[in-house]
């Protein structure tokens, strides 16, 4: 099955400190390898856009990174610290909740399925991390998450439930969440996925106004391929667990050299 | 009359306090059928099923029979408390352990990913909104627990029963009595399924 040698990251962007790195990063459920010593390297304020047919490894690959799947072999460093290990006495050690929780609040996530609390109104969802998680009190907190819901366009929406919001308003609010935490590294879950088409939209204005704002790394799971383009400096393509193809977003969709990147671009192209 | 509010006070006094012990069982045992411990698990799951699989009536007389041979003489009302709590919470802790394992995976994730404390996550997202779930039939179990209490009149305590039966042992006015204590007891029972509808509605305020 994996008779593709995996290239290695020769796309433009060099001699970098990466501010993410897998390394021979592989992951089973049961019997099901879903990735292969997968290696990627991440420079900092990088977006990046993983595409790959449905059941690639694609949504594993971050999940990992945001520690929700813990990888079977490999290791992945995040700002020059190691994710899943520590070192004690040089030997590598599984991490425990406290290392995981330092390093992890460097890493942000929004889901295809929003996650928002149900039981909490707008302005709670967005303020109840930065309360109970970075201590800070609920002016502050508020003030914040004001500043965030404004970002998002959402301001006037504050004391509602989330189940008296439309999905894209939701969605808003989600990434309004994970904002508002200020991490390092933002992860993006096919968050379009779930969203009625003429909800898409506004939600990827959003992400596209902050991936403008430059400063953070973003690696974005999509089916949105026009977007990726867009937005991205590499698009990764990933098949099997692997990375066949990586490269600047041109380079990928208007010539791609992998066999498998032609079929599946082609066939995605058929199916819009 | 006035022996028989006697009798209300007890059946208060033993629903209140197995009711107590009956919901401190439901949530540890609940809480440790979910641990990571298979030998937690495993004893909590024989806790479950030695309550769950006797009798209630024949639990109550064990105890304050069978136990003084071993030593152990507890009263009428401690073994009421006892039993009835012990299993009730058997019970509940299925409740408990089912409405936490309901809320969806994701909610955990996105606690996750805002790097909240597992315990915070529990607390603040998972409990609030299994609460919700667990309601309903916690309620159920509280009255089904009032109704029990009419058992321990078997093992001598004065309840509301036990009083009932001696009043009508004295008067023979059988309909009288046992129409009066079958008043009563829906008379406890029925507040608290209001009180119980009532906090549901507070509980899932701007869900629904």
């Amino acid at each position: 099955m994996s008779e593709i040698v995996t290239e290695t990251s020769n796309n433009g962007i060099q001699n970098f400190e990466p501010i993410v790195r897998y390394q021979k990063v592989s992951k089973s459920f049961g019997d099901t390898e879903v990735i292969k010593e997968l290696d990627l390297d991440v420079a900092p304020a990088e977006k990046i856009g993983i595409i790959g047919p449905s059941g690639s490894g694609k949504t594993t690959l971050i999940r990992m990174l945001m520690t929700l799947e813990k990888p079977t072999s490999g290791t992945i460093e995040v700002d020059g610290e190691l994710l899943w290990h520590k070192r004690v006495n040089g030997n590598l050690v599984p991490a425990d909740e406290k290392h995981l929780r330092k390093v992890r609040s460097k890493v942000g996530m929004i889901f295809q399925q929003f996650n928002l609390f149900p039981h909490m109104t707008m302005l709670r969802n967005v303020t109840e991390a930065p309360i109970h998680v970075l201590g800070l009190s609920r002016e502050e907190a508020e003030e914040r998450a004001i500043t965030m819901l404004e970002k998002v366009g959402l301001k006037d929406k504050l004391d509602q439930y989330p189940r008296q919001l439309s999905g894209g308003q939701q969605q808003r609010v989600a990434i309004a969440r994970a904002l508002v935490m200020n991490p390092k590294i933002m992860l993006f879950d096919e968050v379009t996925s779930a969203l009625d088409p003429e909800l898409v939209e506004e939600v990827l204005a959003v992400i596209k106004e902050i991936a403008l704002e430059g400063n953070m790394t973003m690696l974005l799971v999509t089916h949105e391929m026009q977007f990726a383009r867009e937005i991205a400096d590499r698009i990764v393509f990933i098949n099997g667990g692997t990375i066949i193809e990586q490269g600047p977003p041109e380079e990928i969709f208007e010539n791609p050299k992998h066999e498998r990147t032609q079929n599946f671009l082609r066939r995605f192209n058929k199916k819009n | 009359m006035p022996f028989l509010l006697k009798g209300v006070v007890v059946t208060i006094e033993l629903t209140v306090m197995a009711a107590i012990l009956a919901f401190i069982m439901a949530f540890i045992a609940g809480f440790a059928r979910l641990s990571k411990f298979a030998i937690v698990r495993g004893i909590t799951q024989i806790y479950v099923e030695i309550f769950r699989g006797t009798s209630l009536l024949v639990q109550l007389f064990w105890v304050y029979f069978v136990l003084p041979f071993f030593g152990i003489e507890l009263s009428a009302m401690m073994t009421g408390v006892l039993v009835l709590g012990l299993n009730y919470g058997a019970y509940a802790s299925e409740v408990i352990r089912s409405s936490i394992l309901a809320i969806p995976k994701g909610q955990t994730e996105a606690g996750i990913a805002l790097n909240m404390s597992p315990s915070l996550i529990m607390k603040r997202i998972i409990l609030p909104q299994a609460m919700l779930i667990m309601l309903p039939p916690l309620g159920n179990y509280l009255i089904e627990l009032i109704k029990s209490t009419a058992l321990v009149s078997l093992i001598t305590l004065h309840d509301l029963m036990f009083c009932g039966t001696m009043i009508n042992n004295v008067t023979m006015r059988t309909i009288e009595v046992y129409s009066l204590v079958l008043i009563i007891y829906f008379l406890l029972a029925y507040p608290l399924t209001l009180a119980i509808r009532r906090l549901e509605k507070r509980l899932s305020a701007g869900r629904l």
